[in-house]
């Protein structure tokens, strides 16, 4: 079986997922392997989702706001901006691939960026293979076994 | 009333806890007059043996310190807790895997190779590695299997009650001495012996907005003793830290580091450590944020340092 990535896009709701909208409402066509979860802001995106998402079996994970300037919130993609910085440093520390993790400003007119951004994390995450976290949490209760 | 069994047993530790609780000084005599001390291999002489010849479920409260990081741990995380009518995780390699816990950023090759060859003080020249199994004249001696993971004991067995830090404080071991006592004890699953607000609420320092525009460590800059460390730029994992321990570290002129663990609703220390100093980094562009972030040098093992076992991913993947 081929692999197909599976990944968690958080997008925040003023302009990356009106910009995901768009390109759904424009017809298009891009890779399918994106969940989309929807937040209000991209700085409500605490670092804590990103390592769940990998750690309950994601292969990659899309962080997409507003571009600096435009938060709804005034200054909240700032705040993304440096935690996903930090984050990214931390994930490279647990042993997960830059290409894995992605952080990217979409705006609401942005259809056809949002389709690009998706294809090629999608790629990127195709060619690294499966994150294997959730496999290594499974073992968790039968030591011996491992 | 019959006395209290009990029993205190170390894994992967480095005695800390112990010496803890020691550290309760002549309330030790207290201690004893209310329990018997039935095992505790760092100052009493049990066996393994004596505790495999309990009926299960005999002692009534083990203190069990220490990560499990081979199969001599294993073995007792389970003897113990079939023995056992509460079990408690006992200091934070019990609890989230402690510093024991910074192997999982390796494996068992990585660590026998630097253990074992290349390590500057190691002479091996026969390239000798400890095996589980090895045959003598005199007959077969046996080692425990080592893990490539460390784990903390609820990985492993189910257990009753937490108490974090590291170690825990000798004031707090006696509550919780005081609360087994007495039978006053918390709901299933607690964390005790510590409290529910944050290092910062119980810090002593004085504290102003945040805006940091570099770190610097303890090592090369003096911090000022009464201001926020985080405040002046140097790494204090206080904001996602519990707190009960007095803030020992930050009054003796230390940052904290982040012993006793997430507090009440926080998953992973070190994804909220992220959250929390990230946001009060002053920087408005990309090129500000990394030239501010890379004066961190280690993040993970900064922000997890006493955690990574206990947290979301577990360990790092090789």
């Amino acid at each position: 079986m081929t692999f197909e990535p599976k990944i968690v896009g958080i997008l925040c709701n003023w302009c990356s997922y009106t910009g995901a909208d768009l390109a759904g409402t424009a017809r298009i066509k891009y890779a399918p392997n994106v969940r989309v979860m929807r937040v209000m802001c991209s700085g409500r995106v605490d670092p804590t989702f990103v390592l769940k998402a990998f750690a309950e079996g994601a292969d990659g994970v899309l962080v997409a706001g507003c571009h600096l300037g435009d938060c709804h919130y005034i200054d909240g993609n700032y705040k993304t901006l440096r935690r996903m910085a930090l984050l990214k440093k931390m994930l490279s520390d647990y042993g997960i691939e830059p290409g894995r993790f992605r952080l990217e400003w979409v705006s609401a007119s942005e259809g056809g960026r949002f389709a690009e951004v998706v294809n090629r994390i999608t790629e990127d995450v195709r060619k690294l293979g499966p994150a294997r976290f959730r496999e290594a949490r499974k073992k968790r209760i039968s030591v011996s076994a491992a | 009333m019959a006395k209290l069994k009990l029993a205190s047993y170390w894994a992967a530790a480095c005695g800390g806890c112990d010496t803890a609780i020691l550290d309760i000084h002549e309330k030790i005599l207290d201690l004893a007059a209310a329990a018997d001390i039935l095992f505790w291999p760092i100052a009493l002489d049990f066996k393994y043996q004596d505790v495999e010849a309990m009926p299960d479920g005999h002692l009534d409260v083990t203190l069990f310190h220490g990560a499990v990081r081979n199969s001599e741990n294993e073995h007792l995380a389970r003897l113990l807790r079939a023995k056992s009518k509460v079990l408690v995780a006992f200091g934070t390699c019990a609890h989230l895997g402690g510093i024991p816990g910074l192997a999982n950023l390796f494996d068992r090759r990585q660590i026998f190779q630097r253990v074992y060859h290349t390590s500057p003080s190691t002479v091996n020249s026969d390239g000798i590695e400890p095996q589980t199994r090895t045959t003598v004249p005199e007959g077969e001696l046996t080692l425990p299997e080592f893990y490539d993971t460390v784990r903390p004991l609820d990985h492993i067995v189910e257990v009753e009650y937490y108490v974090p830090g590291c170690p825990p404080t000798p004031k707090q071991i006696w509550n919780v001495v005081q609360a087994i006592v007495s039978g006053q004890l918390p709901p299933k699953g607690s964390v005790v012996g510590a409290s529910d607000k944050t290092q910062c609420d119980e810090c002593p320092r004085e504290k102003h907005e945040k805006k940091i525009t570099g770190f610097k460590r303890i090592a090369t800059a003096q911090p000022e003793q009464e201001t926020c460390y985080l405040e002046q730029g140097f790494l204090c994992v206080g904001p996602v830290t519990r707190g009960g321990c007095d803030t020992r570290c930050q009054l003796s002129g230390v940052a904290c580091r982040g012993c006793y663990g997430p507090p009440p609703g926080v998953i992973d220390q070190g994804a909220k450590a992220i959250s929390a100093i990230a946001s009060v980094i002053e920087a408005k562009n990309e090129a500000e944020v990394e030239r501010i972030i890379a004066e961190i040098p280690d993040p993970l093992r900064s922000f997890n340092r006493f955690g990574i076992p206990g947290s979301l991913l577990v360990r790092k993947n090789l």
